[in-house]
């Protein structure tokens, strides 16, 4: 690419970086200290404010690059992703946001710890949430990685380690810094920007087009090489039963997992109310419902103005579908407006990667000094060394981040994110399903619920052909695959499950019914809720 | 935006509030939309009479027996007074009635369109007007479901669950408050 999109990109991103770097320093100014305001940023956000930033949050650089990376390579395909992403809202909606915010104080281990014997649960929830957490991590840094890439050619290796590195430092200090107020400022903002950019792309797409979807898929059918195969299922997940079984493991990981994410969760302490909590959720669907069918469209939009082979020729995995889309769209790389468009497209993206990864860290260093740390030290100063020990946590899970990004740097974004959806939906669903709604549930049942699914999802991972065994994996030299498919979700879910009901019932403990009515209580009136 | 509707931080104030001017407690609904802050906004979001949907639930059972002991015990046994109370049983069931045929629904019909999608891909290919096919109509149907699901949910929760929950709301921190000896 030329030096304009860079220096242009590089330009909007720094305001970008230096706007919300100004948002940080003025929210810490006054407030300092109180784990309320770190992790919850005062409990005070309105519902609309609050579903922004959910939205914010939700909508990743795997949705905006990544899905329609893969619409554009694989067509249909691509788009089980977005209706997966979509209809977990309703699990949300139903099953879990209003009362989480009812139990909950900071983190998913509070619920689970109402219940239960508060340390085993806490090691067990905290361990599995910062685990998903870095899975999710890394997909966005691998994001961040292959926009630099584009921007920068086949030659900036070092840059492209540098940015992950830099996008890495930038959260590390939105977080320490400014805690969960900062954070969701953040959100808001980037969501705003995100979605305008969506909707600038997709009107210059129908445009295009002359407002005809059909030609556009026709179109895109056209160009693809495949034909009408290419708006209906299979060139993916088509083909063998482990293909297929993929499809359907991807499909209950998307579905099942956005309710275990930490950093959705975490929103939905940031308002004061249940009722708010449901309010921020109805919110979220409908922006990140609109976004979604935008980037259908966008995804389609790629595949007929760019062509696949030219987003492959770019980016293995598809990544960079919508910033060559959009340098199309404004006339070519010449062009002034394409230069603009494409600048514009890889700012918004940038920020999106910045403020996704800055709510995870504050998520994932919440568990890790609510849940792990307190829990495996000794009661002390409390409240105060707890928000310390959050922020140190923040620079340590950014380290691993950037590592770990390094390391992934050819897999899918989206890819990536499928299987932190399915270590979520694997250990953090089941456990908090069964304490929200059964009333035998012990704290052996708690532990074994989140190992039960952790693991086995982990395990499977590792042993898939995404890690050895393939010329697409990590290791592509060794090979010790042995699980044929590459989302465990279709296995390791169910024994999540099966796991916590094996557990409470052999459980020597019997269930604490006062407990259990408190939880109960709490949970659909909000009677206690802080 | 935040502070602004005079709402107080923290649990302890706001029972405490609350519980200073109930006693003379007659089933008034503008008393108990001005304690939730976020009440007013939403139900003027979508111009229907809340009073059809006026749940009958109220507590007035759990609150006769004040008593001496104090401690957490005392307050655990609130809570399994309240779970066993009418007005609880009714906004669980309420709850569960709605929420769990719900979701079973959505669920399969997910489910049901993933593995169609994986095992009958001929059938989703086949054409319904133009380049749009019947995998497409299902999966643009999957976002009109979702949508149609919220806003079902969301009326349901309004009409059927709110009141009655924010009374036993109110009503169990004040027990509580009262079996702890004035600190919640």
């Amino acid at each position: 690419m030329s030096a304009d999109h860079q220096s242009l990109a590089l330009l909007l991103f720094s305001v970008f970086v230096a706007v919300t770097l100004g948002i940080t320093t003025w929210v810490s100014r006054h407030r300092q200290g109180s784990a309320e305001e770190f992790y919850a940023g005062g409990r005070l956000f309105s519902p609309m404010e609050n579903g922004f930033a959910i939205a914010g949050d939700y909508m990743s650089a795997a949705s905006f690059l990544g899905v329609t990376g893969l619409i554009a390579l694989f067509g249909y395909d691509g788009l089980l992703y977005v209706v997966g992403f979509q209809v977990a809202w309703l699990v949300v909606l139903f099953l879990v946001a209003e009362l989480v915010r009812n139990c909950g104080r900071f983190t998913l281990a509070d619920v689970v710890a109402t219940r239960m014997r508060e340390r085993p649960v806490r090691i067990a929830a905290g361990t599995s949430s910062v685990t998903v957490s870095v899975l999710y991590l890394v997909a966005q840094m691998v994001g961040a990685g292959s926009l630099v890439a584009l921007l920068l050619g086949r030659t900036g290796e070092a840059a492209q380690a540098w940015t992950v590195i830099g996008v890495g430092a930038l959260m590390v200090i939105y977080v320490s810094l400014g805690g969960m107020r900062a954070t969701t400022w953040i959100q808001i903002v980037k969501a705003v920007l995100l979605l305008g950019g969506t909707v600038v792309l997709t009107a210059l797409v129908m445009i295009r087009f002359h407002g005809d979807l059909d030609r556009l898929l026709l179109t895109a059918a056209d160009r693809s090489g495949h034909g009408n195969a290419f708006l209906a299922p299979g060139l993916k997940y088509g083909g063998g039963w482990t293909a297929r079984l993929d499809f359907i493991s991807l499909g209950l990981a998307l579905v099942l997992g956005t309710g275990g994410l930490p950093h959705i969760l975490s929103r939905f302490y940031t308002v004061p109310t249940a009722r708010a909590a449901r309010r921020s959720v109805i919110w979220s669907i409908g922006l990140i419902g609109g976004f979604y069918l935008m980037t259908i469209v966008l995804g389609f939009g790629a595949a007929a103005i760019v062509g696949p082979d030219a987003v492959r020729g770019s980016n293995a995995a598809g990544n960079t579908a919508v910033p060559l889309l959009a340098l199309d769209l404004g006339g070519g790389a010449d062009s002034t407006a394409g230069t603009v468009l494409f600048a514009v497209v890889a700012a918004v993206a940038f920020a999106t990667i910045l403020a996704v990864v800055a709510g995870i860290t504050l998520a994932s260093s919440a568990s890790v000094a609510h849940d792990l740390y307190a829990s495996l030290r000794h009661p002390g100063g409390r409240q105060r060394s707890e928000v310390t020990v959050a922020r140190v946590a923040a620079v340590g899970i950014g380290v691993v981040a950037i590592a770990l990004g390094l390391l992934a740097r050819d897999l899918n974004v989206a890819f990536l994110v499928g299987l932190a959806f399915a270590v979520a939906a694997s250990a953090n669903l089941p456990v908090l399903l069964y304490s929200l709604f059964w009333r035998a549930f012990t704290t052996r049942g708690a532990v074994w619920a989140v190992y039960g699914g952790l693991i086995p999802a982990l395990l499977l991972v590792v042993l898939s052909p995404v890690v050895s065994g393939s010329p697409d994996s990590l290791f592509p030299g060794t090979d010790f695959q042995f699980f044929p498919l590459q989302n465990p979700g279709i296995v390791s879910i169910p024994l999540g499950f099966l796991a916590g009901w094996l557990g409470t019932v052999t459980s020597p403990e019997l269930p604490d019914a006062a407990k259990h009515a408190e939880t109960e209580v709490r949970s659909l009136t909000g009677a206690g809720a802080v | 935006m935040q502070s602004s509707n005079g709402r107080s931080r923290g649990a302890g104030d706001e029972s405490a509030n609350v519980s200073g001017d109930h006693p003379d407690r007659t089933p008034a609904p503008e008393d108990t939309r001005y304690r939730d802050p976020w009440y007013d906004a939403l139900a003027s979001g979508w111009g229907e009479g809340e009073a059809r949907g006026a749940p009958t639930a109220r507590v007035p059972a759990a609150r006769r027996e004040e008593r001496p002991q104090g401690g957490a015990e005392a307050a655990a046994d609130v809570y399994l007074e309240v779970q066993r109370s009418a007005a609880f049983q009714e906004v669980r069931s309420r709850y569960r009635r709605f929420v769990v045929p719900g979701a079973a629904v959505f669920l399969t019909w997910y489910v049901g369109y993933v593995v169609t999608a994986t095992t009958a891909p001929d059938f989703m290919a086949r054409p319904v007007a133009g380049a749009v096919n019947v995998a497409m109509v299902a999966g643009v149907g999957q976002f009109l479901t979702t949508f149609l699901f919220t806003w079902a949910y969301a009326r349901h929760a309004r009409l059927r669950r709110d009141r009655a929950a924010l009374e036993l709301r109110w009503d169990t921190q004040e027990l509580t408050r009262g079996v702890r000896g004035g600190a919640s």
